[in-house]
């Protein structure tokens, strides 16, 4: 029986949530800040999590060890707004028991 | 005035099906969508991924679905208003109700249908103070008529399909095109992106990266961009480049848009609706099918907008045909009649004595 991490998302009005996210169940970042709702409907996750968006971007702050960018989430990067050198998209980032105490911030909307 | 007997907003999968299951009923359909072609997301985003959970398709591309959707409802003979995105919602004393869009057109119809998804996608417009200035002044995010920029200069700045595609399109028709990314790497299909290649060498387009455009210059009308581009040192350098267009192609993003403002119950994002019965919002005749409405327990799948859109099909037959009592006939048995004359049935079965 896998455990839940902890890890902690600041949501674009500055207020930050600890959460307690599950590691079996084959989530990524964008989609528990969609079950805890912590953005509003339609402005996170729109394309589904293919990558194809950057309405899921946030910023690293802790100096957790993630995967690194695929060609894909690069691309997309590029071509956001607001990106900065910790931008990551929070879609292709998977919860697994390696991210334990990850704290991201969600960039503003776009 | 065009007038129909459902107007769908939105045309979309569950748009698209709305026209098949209305024809069924004999109810003719129109369609308004902002974007250009049909299809929705389904043409706009991911016309090339496979989606496997529509129903009796183990696996199909979003772009055969919608090919499919539209090769099943042609004989409906739908009509359809394309690239206009609808603005405002008046009802008239009968109880019929025109819709507008931003180009003006009107729309007439007993019934509207809202499928708009996730709303109505606008360009991702770069964050650059004063882009609105220069909108419709050299700025331009949808291309509509190219002739626009005969033997013109044009800056297109993006790094994705949109922007490789439109500027090998002009590189026939403008006197110069320069395409600016911020990275080296552009993502895009493999023959567009071996085209621009091609294109570069032969000096028909030049191309500066990593770069981006800070700032626009000009009076009444764009005369020039600011670049911005970094070297190998990290070192950014800043000019201005003379252009008489700079043309941002990032993406669409989708809005709710207008629709937010017709007096619906929003929330979340999305029009609540009365799922217990027919998927009407708070204002009668007006329904929302789709990832565009909510209700306790609400999937965004492609399915159940399917069959939301059959079931709001019902009542909008007995909105047109008061009083008139609905026979359920499987389409196995009646087959389905269009309104062009054609008519898809099933062979008979041969009844034959054997000697």
């Amino acid at each position: 029986m896998q455990e839940d991490i902890k890890i902690t998302i600041i949501d674009r009005d500055g207020v930050s949530h600890n959460i307690d996210a599950p590691t079996d169940m084959a989530m990524n970042i964008m989609e528990v800040v969609r079950a805890y709702e912590l953005a509003p409907e339609g402005t996170i996750g729109i394309c589904g999590g293919m990558a194809m968006c950057a309405s899921c971007q946030c910023y690293v702050l802790s100096d957790t060890e993630l995967p690194e960018k695929q060609d894909d989430e690069e691309a997309m990067l590029s071509e956001a707004f607001y990106v900065k050198d910790n931008s990551r998209l929070s879609c292709q980032i998977q919860i697994t028991s390696k991210i334990e105490g990850l704290e991201v911030e969600l960039a503003p909307e776009s | 005035m065009i007038s129909t007997d459902i107007l769908i907003i939105g045309a979309g999968p569950t748009g698209l099906f709305t026209v098949f299951e209305a024809g069924l009923l004999k109810l003719k359909c129109h369609l308004i969508d902002a974007l250009p072609q049909i299809g929705g997301q389904c043409s706009e985003i991911y016309p090339k991924k496979p989606i496997y959970d529509i129903p009796g398709f183990p696996e199909i591309l979003a772009g055969e679905l919608t090919d499919n959707l539209m090769e099943q409802c042609k004989q409906f003979q739908p009509g359809f208003t394309l690239g206009e995105r609808a603005e405002t919602l008046e009802k008239n004393d009968d109880g019929t109700f025109i819709v507008t869009t931003n180009k003006g057109t009107k729309h007439q119809a007993p019934v509207i249908a809202i499928a708009g998804g996730l709303g109505s996608f606008e360009p991702r417009k770069p964050l650059i103070h004063n882009i609105a200035d220069f909108e419709d002044k050299g700025v331009e995010y949808i291309i509509k008529e190219p002739e626009l920029y005969r033997d013109k200069e044009v800056v297109i700045a993006g790094g994705g399909d949109s922007a490789l595609d439109w500027s090998i399109f002009l590189s026939d028709i403008a006197s110069k095109v320069t395409l600016i990314h911020r990275r080296n790497e552009f993502r895009g299909a493999l023959d567009s992106v071996e085209k621009i290649q091609e294109l570069k060498n032969q000096g028909k387009i030049s191309i500066i990266t990593p770069a981006e455009v800070i700032d626009l210059v000009g009076d009444d009308a764009v005369k020039g961009v600011v670049v911005k581009e970094s070297d190998n040192m990290h070192i950014d350098k800043e000019y201005v480049l003379e252009t008489d267009h700079f043309i941002p192609l990032f993406g669409l993003s989708p809005k709710l848009g207008p629709i937010a403002n017709w007096g619906l119950e929003i929330e979340k994002n999305a029009i609540k609706v009365n799922n217990a019965l027919d998927y009407q919002t708070n204002i009668p005749g007006v329904f929302a099918i789709g990832d565009v409405n909510t209700y306790p327990g609400k999937l965004k799948l492609i399915l159940c907008g399917f069959h939301e859109a059959t079931l709001m099909c019902q009542a909008a037959y007995q909105i047109i045909n008061p009083g008139k009592k609905y026979v359920l006939k499987y389409t196995t048995v009646s087959g389905v009649h269009g309104f062009d004359g054609t008519s898809k049935t099933a062979p008979k079965a041969v009844v034959k004595k054997i000697e």
